[in-house]
């Protein structure tokens, strides 16, 4: 097990945002976490990537914090760098192994090679969400928790990521949370439905 | 060893790089200490001594250094950017390490355009002065990263920083005038340098912890 969670409950001060979660994610797995707004997923993906405590309850990821890819709704990079120079930087941070090769590699998928020397700061949303995406790849994750990964996508941007997430599926150890279910649902192994 | 060495040389590159393209702290930080000197030289009574003048010098330094350092990590705040450094595998303290440099930096710079100005409204001055700024600057930079990471997560950041960081310089401050004006700056020089080494290993160490949970 990548993930084991027992009684995981988390709180902001008062408000209870994750209520006592059982979960077991296998190495291979592929998990999809559903619910409406304000249900919790996004606090359980933080709580896995180690971003969050929990309050109460045990969690356990054997997943090192460099073998975790994660994400979030911010898109982690900053602005004023361009794309090249924000997954440059984390591609040092995380000791990416052939990181040129493997930079390009992403850029030229999520099609932002062209655009790659260009400050985040005039991108779209939608070429945002995609270097985003890029940046939790970069390293070739063990464990991948992706929140809202279709957030803002164009349908050929969801269509490299439906590739990408077929081909890690059974691979990596996937963690969904999404609005948009039943696209993901041929690769769920798990299915966990937060109230 | 040279991993973290590289991981603070990529970190602090990218501060830099952020400044030079974004430009919204050193053109303040500079602003600001010539304005405090200018206004100070016009509050100055016509009979006060230069060494009234000196204690306002440090003021006004301190000051500018708060100022830059309620930007140190606006980056990261506004796109919760820590988060993901956090996330990388790298020791965290090297996340310290690389901004207490850029803000080091970027004094550095500020105290190139204060003290020939302070030169040119009040009195020349010395090495001594020059030597004092050199070990403040140090631990302006050790201890208020550290407090600037902690006010950066919080919601009254803006009240919570100065209501941290002023408390902890008044040493600096005592320290550097003491150097400054004193016959024998020496052990005021010695006392910073204490300083900076105590401060700097607190802040080193404890910084993992004002990061996460």
């Amino acid at each position: 097990m990548i993930v084991r969670a027992r009684g995981l409950e988390r709180r902001f001060g008062e408000k209870r945002a994750l209520r006592s979660l059982d979960l077991d994610l296998g190495e291979r797995d592929c998990l999809v976490v559903t619910g409406p707004n304000g249900s919790g997923k996004s606090t359980l993906l933080a709580l896995l990537a180690g971003l969050l405590a929990p309050t109460r309850g045990e969690l356990e990821v054997s997943a090192a914090r460099g073998s975790i890819g994660f994400l979030a709704h911010e898109p982690l990079v900053y602005r004023e760098l361009t794309a090249l120079e924000n997954l440059e930087l984390y591609g040092r941070l995380y000791r990416v192994r052939e990181r040129r090769e493997r930079i390009g590699m992403l850029l030229e998928r999520y099609g932002l090679w062209d655009a790659r020397h260009e400050r985040v700061s005039a991108y779209s949303r939608g070429m945002v969400q995609r270097l985003a995406l890029c940046r939790a790849l970069l390293h070739g994750p063990r464990l991948l928790l992706l929140d809202e990964p279709f957030s803002s996508l164009d349908a050929a941007g969801a269509e490299v990521l439906d590739a990408e997430l077929a081909a890690l599926a059974g691979e990596r150890a996937l963690v969904l949370a999404t609005h948009e279910p039943e696209r993901v649902r041929p690769l769920a192994t798990l299915d966990l439905a937060l109230a | 060893m040279s991993a973290y060495l590289g991981d603070v040389v990529v970190l602090a590159r990218k501060d830099l790089l952020l400044e030079l393209r974004a430009r919204d702290t050193v053109p303040a930080m500079l602003l600001f200490v010539v304005s405090a000197l200018v206004v100070f030289r016009f509050s100055l009574p016509a009979e006060a001594s230069d060494l009234a003048a000196v204690g306002l010098l440090w003021i006004a330094v301190v000051f500018t250094a708060l100022l830059g350092l309620t930007r140190a990590f606006a980056a990261e705040r506004e796109q919760r950017l820590l988060d993901g450094l956090v996330l990388a595998p790298c020791d965290r303290s090297a996340i310290w390490l690389a901004k207490s440099a850029s803000v080091l930096a970027f004094l550095v710079l500020a105290e190139a355009i204060a003290l020939p100005a302070f030169a040119l409204f009040f009195a020349p001055v010395g090495w001594e002065t020059v030597a004092a700024f050199a070990l403040a600057d140090l631990g302006i930079a050790a201890v208020g990263t550290l407090l600037a990471a902690m006010a950066a997560a919080s919601r009254a950041r803006e009240l919570l920083l100065p209501l941290l960081f002023l408390p902890l310089v008044i040493p600096i401050v005592v320290g550097g005038v003491g150097a400054s004006v004193q016959a024998d700056p020496g052990r005021y020089l010695a006392f910073l340098g204490l300083y900076d080494l105590v401060f700097a290993i607190l802040a080193w160490a404890s910084f993992e912890y004002v990061v996460t949970e």
